[in-house]
Order: C-alpha cells, then sequence, then structure tokens
C-alpha cells in the first residue's frame, strides 16, 4: 500500500506542476500578445487596446491597433503554434532533435515551391500559399520514401533531408537569379520570414488548419508517447504505430506548411520550441501544447525585438535565426560526442 | 480464475523481406504455464514471438487467440489480453520509473476513459512484485542492467493481460539478475496464473524453469513437451550441433546438460 500512496502522491504532484508551467506559459503569451499591439509608432494604453478589441471606435487607435497591429499578433500566435507543436511532434516521432522541419528542408521545400510561384508564375497570394503547401508535403514525402529504403533508417532521414535542404536553397538562389527585379522583394520574404504586411483575410487557411488539426496532434499525443518506446513497443501496447504515424506527420506537415504559407519560414522556431518546453516540462509526457506556445512566446518575443529593439527593423525570422544558429551547433557538438546522430 | 485464453499458431509462415524464417509452425501454447522456446541463432525463435505478437505479419497461415485470427482484433483489446517485451526497447530520455511502469496502462484507456484509481494500483502492485518500489522517481537512464529489466517487466505487468512474451529477458545480465528475474516471473506465473512465453539461451535455466519447452530448428519446431522429455544430448546435438551428456540438476531436479568441447573430454570418453 506503501508504494500506492507513493504513486499517487507523486503523480498528482506532477499534474499540478504541468498545469502550473502551463498556465505561465498561456499568460507569458497573452501579455506578449497585448504588448505587440500596444507597441509600435504610437504607444497605446491597455485599455485603448481593450476598447478596439472589443469593437468599439477609437480615433487613430482602431486604424493602428485593429488593422495593422491585431493580424501581425494573431498571425504570430498561430504561425508560431503551429511551428511549435509540428517540430516538437516530428522531433519526438523521430527521436531526434534534428529531426524537424527546418533542418530536414521541409520548410526549405515550402520556401523554393513560394519563390518558384512568385518569380516563374507570377502567382497571386492563394496561388502561392497552395504552392508552398504542396512543396512542404512532396519534401516531406520524397526524404520519406528516400530514406524507407530497404529498412527505415531515421539516421539516413536526417542526412537525406539535409541533402534534399542544400538541393532546394540551390534552386531558390537560382531563381532569385533568374527572376524579375521587381518581384525580388516579395520573394525575399519567404526567405527569411515576417510578419510584415499581413492582412486578416489572408490568416483565414492558417488559422482554420491550426484549429482542425490540434485536437488531432492530442488525441494523438498519447499514441506519441508510446511510440518513444519503439514501434515494436508501441504495438504490443495496442498502438497501430502505422495509422498514428501518418496521422501525426500528416497533421504536423500541414499546420508547418500553412505557417510557412503564411508568414515564410520563421528560421528555427520549429527546431527550438521542443527542446525548450522539455527542458520546461521534463520529459516524460506529451509537451504538444507546451512546444506550441514556446513557439508563441519566441515569434511574439522575436517580432518584439526585431520591431522595437534597433535602429532599424528586422523581419522576425531574422531574430529568430540568431537565437537558434548557436543552438543547433551546441547540438550537433553535443550529438557527435554521444556518438549518436 | 479466469478462463484461460487459448493461444496458437496453425501452419504458420513468416519472416522478413519475402524470406519466410517460420516453415510451416503449428504450435499451441499452453496457457497458465511457463513456456521456453530453445534453439540456435536464427533459428525463428524471436520470429515465432513476434508474429504471435502481431507484430510480423505471417506470409501464410495464421495465429489464433481463442479461435479468432488476431488481426481481427481492435489493437487495444488485444493489448489487454497479450503482452510482449522486446528483447532491446528503446529507452526516452529523462523519464522516471513510475513514468514508464505507468506507459503499461495505455491500452486500458480510451478517447473518453482517462486515468483511474486502477491504473495507479496495479502500477503500484507491479512494481512491488518486481521489487522497483523505492526507485520510482529515478531516472531509467541511472539505472543499472538488470534494475532497468526489472522496470521494463513491470511495465509489461501493469499491462495486466493473461499471456506475456519476454524475448530474452535475461541476455546481458550476469547470473544473479538472471536467477533473479526468471524466479520473479515464476512468482507471477504461480500468483495470478499468467501463461509467460520466454525465449532464453541458457538451456539449463530453461529447463529448469519451463513446465513446457519448445525446440526450434532452422525455422522448425522439432520437439515441444516438458523439460524431461524433450532434453537428451541427441536432441541438443540435432539442434545446437552440441555433443553434451546429460544430468540431472541437483537442485530442481530437472535435466541439465554439460557440453562436450574438443578438449578436456578424457573423462566422457573413459566413460
Amino acid at each position: 500500500m506503501e508504494t500506492l500512496q507513493l504513486i499517487r502522491k507523486a503523480r498528482s504532484r506532477k499534474r499540478r506542476r504541468y498545469a502550473l508551467l502551463t498556465l505561465l506559459l498561456c499568460l507569458i503569451s497573452f501579455a506578449l500578445c497585448f504588448l505587440s499591439l500596444m507597441l509600435g509608432n504610437t504607444i497605446y494604453p491597455v485599455q485603448d487596446v481593450l476598447r478596439v478589441l472589443f469593437g468599439e471606435e477609437v480615433k487613430g487607435a482602431s486604424f493602428a491597433v485593429g488593422t495593422i497591429r491585431l493580424p501581425r499578433m494573431v498571425a504570430g500566435v498561430f504561425a508560431g503554434f503551429a511551428f511549435g507543436a509540428g517540430g516538437y511532434v516530428f522531433q519526438t516521432m523521430l527521436r531526434n532533435p534534428l529531426a524537424n522541419p527546418n533542418v530536414i528542408g521541409i520548410t526549405t521545400g515550402s520556401s523554393a515551391a513560394a519563390v518558384f510561384s512568385i518569380l516563374i508564375l507570377h502567382g497571386s497570394l492563394m496561388v502561392t500559399s497552395i504552392a508552398a503547401v504542396i512543396g512542404g508535403l512532396v519534401t516531406v514525402f520524397v526524404i520519406y520514401l528516400l530514406a524507407k529504403g530497404s529498412s527505415f533508417s531515421i539516421g539516413r532521414l536526417i542526412l537525406i533531408g539535409i541533402g534534399i535542404q542544400a538541393m532546394l536553397n540551390s534552386v531558390i538562389s537560382y531563381l532569385l537569379l533568374i527572376g524579375n527585379q521587381h518581384d525580388l522583394p516579395a520573394a525575399m520574404r519567404w526567405l527569411s520570414g515576417s510578419l510584415n504586411g499581413l492582412k486578416m483575410e489572408t490568416l483565414y487557411p492558417l488559422l482554420i488548419i491550426v484549429i482542425l488539426f490540434t485536437p488531432i496532434l492530442l488525441v494523438y499525443g498519447k499514441h506519441l508517447e508510446m511510440m518513444e518506446l519503439g514501434d515494436q513497443t508501441a504495438t504490443s501496447l495496442g498502438v497501430n504505430v502505422n495509422k498514428a504515424r501518418i496521422m501525426l506527420m500528416l497533421s504536423s506537415v500541414l499546420m508547418i506548411a500553412l505557417a510557412t504559407a503564411t508568414t515564410g519560414p520563421i528560421a528555427f522556431v520549429a527546431f527550438l520550441s521542443g527542446p525548450i518546453a522539455n527542458r520546461i516540462m521534463g520529459s516524460g509526457y506529451s509537451n504538444i501544447v507546451p512546444s506550441g506556445l514556446v513557439g508563441v512566446i519566441l515569434v511574439l518575443a522575436a517580432d518584439l525585438i526585431g520591431q522595437h529593439a534597433f535602429e532599424a527593423r528586422y523581419p522576425v525570422g531574422v531574430i529568430t535565426g540568431i537565437l537558434g544558429a548557436p543552438y543547433l551547433l551546441y547540438l550537433l557538438v553535443r550529438l557527435n560526442r554521444k556518438g549518436g546522430l | 480464475m479466469k478462463p484461460a485464453h487459448v493461444l496458437k499458431a496453425e501452419n504458420l509462415y513468416a519472416g522478413y523481406e519475402k524470406k519466410n524464417v517460420l516453415q510451416d509452425v503449428t504450435i499451441t501454447i499452453p496457457s497458465n504455464k511457463i513456456s521456453v522456446i530453445i534453439g540456435g541463432n536464427g533459428c525463428g525463435k524471436s520470429t515465432l514471438l513476434k508474429t504471435m505478437a502481431r507484430l510480423i505479419k505471417p506470409t501464410s497461415g495464421q495465429v489464433l487467440l481463442d479461435g479468432k485470427p488476431l488481426h481481427q482484433f481492435p489493437t487495444k483489446q488485444l493489448a489487454r489480453v497479450l503482452g510482449y517485451l522486446p528483447q532491446s526497447p528503446v529507452v526516452p530520455e529523462g523519464i522516471t520509473v513510475a513514468d514508464l511502469v505507468g506507459r503499461g496502462r495505455f491500452p486500458h484507456h480510451s478517447f473518453l476513459k482517462g486515468w483511474t484509481a486502477k491504473d495507479d494500483e496495479a502500477i503500484s502492485e507491479a512494481m512491488e512484485i518486481m521489487n522497483i518500489s523505492d526507485l520510482a522517481d529515478c531516472y531509467l537512464d541511472e539505472l543499472s542492467g538488470g534494475q532497468r529489466q526489472r522496470v521494463w517487466i513491470a511495465m509489461a505487468l501493469a499491462q495486466q493481460t493473461d499471456i506475456l512474451f519476454l524475448d530474452e529477458p535475461t541476455t546481458y545480465l550476469d547470473i544473479t539478475y538472471q536467477v533473479e528475474i526468471l524466479d520473479m516471473l515464476t512468482d507471477l506465473n504461480r500468483k495470478r496464473g499468467t501463461t509467460i512465453v520466454l525465449v532464453l539461451h541458457d538451456i539449463n535455466l530453461s529447463a529448469r524453469y519451463a513446465d513446457y519447452i519448445f525446440a526450434f530448428q532452422k525455422g522448425k519446431l522439432v520437439a515441444e513437451g516438458t523439460p524431461s522429455e524433450v532434453i537428451s544430448s541427441q536432441l541438443i546435438k540435432d539442434v545446437f550441433g552440441l555433443d553434451c551428456t546429460v544430468i540431472q540438476d541437483p537442485v530442481s531436479l530437472s535435466p541439465s546438460i554439460v557440453p562436450i568441447g574438443r578438449h578436456h573430454n578424457q573423462l566422457v570418453k573413459s566413460w
């Protein structure tokens, strides 16, 4: 009976901790949301922001907050969540922090397709978005097929992904060279990721996909926990591994591809969020939601820094890139020492 | 005791990448008993275990649980009857013992039914049986091989299945831990009537702990029965290609083999 008490206590303690930390992440996200609505050329106080949000007409504030800053903030929230949660699912499913959409070239696939659409097809925003989604999905499919070979290997998947990414990057460079000068600014946005100039209407596809697919990720999050024990153990615990893997992959790739299509590939958010969330929450649970929240925090905080910290304004992707690159190096050195890729 | 489940395989062919390892195996697992599968490397022991635990799809033939093919059961329902512990399960980073054992409860949960008091009871019972209660909050990466193996078995116990398959649960453990693990599995079998099927390399420990032995050679079942019916110097010669002499284990009175190599065999010759 003593063991039972011990286990009960440990579990309720852990549950409380998990709930508290998740709440904390939510609060930080909320605070950042408000900050990004308040700050700008003119700083509006909280009450003005709230009045605008509740639909009141406030002189000056209605346009700046409602039309300019709100879509920027909403895009940051949903793209951040999509990158964070999707990246976490990839890293956990493939049991390697390097196995994430940024490193294995899925976001690069989306970017390449978007740049192609802008520079060669001169497609509308809609066409470009669809191209980005298809680019992401096709890249995953190709990497998966090549990695599958005679027996699936995660190390091979990562190396193939890095190779594909290099290839796609050279495609992007080529497209930029042959493209029309006028279209270049529009294309550049797909290379670093930015929340600039977004309108509410253009965000709906992303919102719908995130709202639809997050519940699927959550349901399969339990299965993901079991799959961490290896496919054989997961199967014997009653997980339909193939189905779960397809559902998880498809949901997270769709979310990431849509986010890329909306904001461009905000560098390293999908890569950083999962490990940061694991560090905060402790591993041993499905940290999908915390990872998503960390993604939100990263994107909003980086955007605030990029907008206000320096003389010039930098797109959000530049700031997250500066944060992410050292971590990638650290991880490579550490994994190399451990002998695992 | 609940009516025992009956697990059998009929004319089973199975293997990897179109190459059949198992050749026409028909086998019935004795209910509420400990069975051990023996045979040389690559004879299909593990393949049989995996196929009967639905990890490998048979190329022909079928595995039946209570007369119904395995693949017709919903995966979770099957996981409440049949547990399987692989030879080298993957250790997730930063997981505690209690959390890992708790994962054995997955098949008892559903979309609507979450964690209940029964889950805590199952976990603590499993941890008590495997004597790892005081390790509950330890991280798995900190444990010794023997402790780790007990944690994995506890996870399989928390699953509370009537049938439990273990693929070489004692490999890589020193002799003390080997005996300890096999003793604990025997406890489990005696207390709960759990049907246990093991793959073991050590023939003498197999003969001591098994109620029933299946001997495999090149994917075929060549002998089955109680240890004293099955173990003979002829069988060991057939299955392992090893000359040996069979004596009686003075502790358990089960048959025990003494291998004969190319050296040190003067005494045998003079017999």
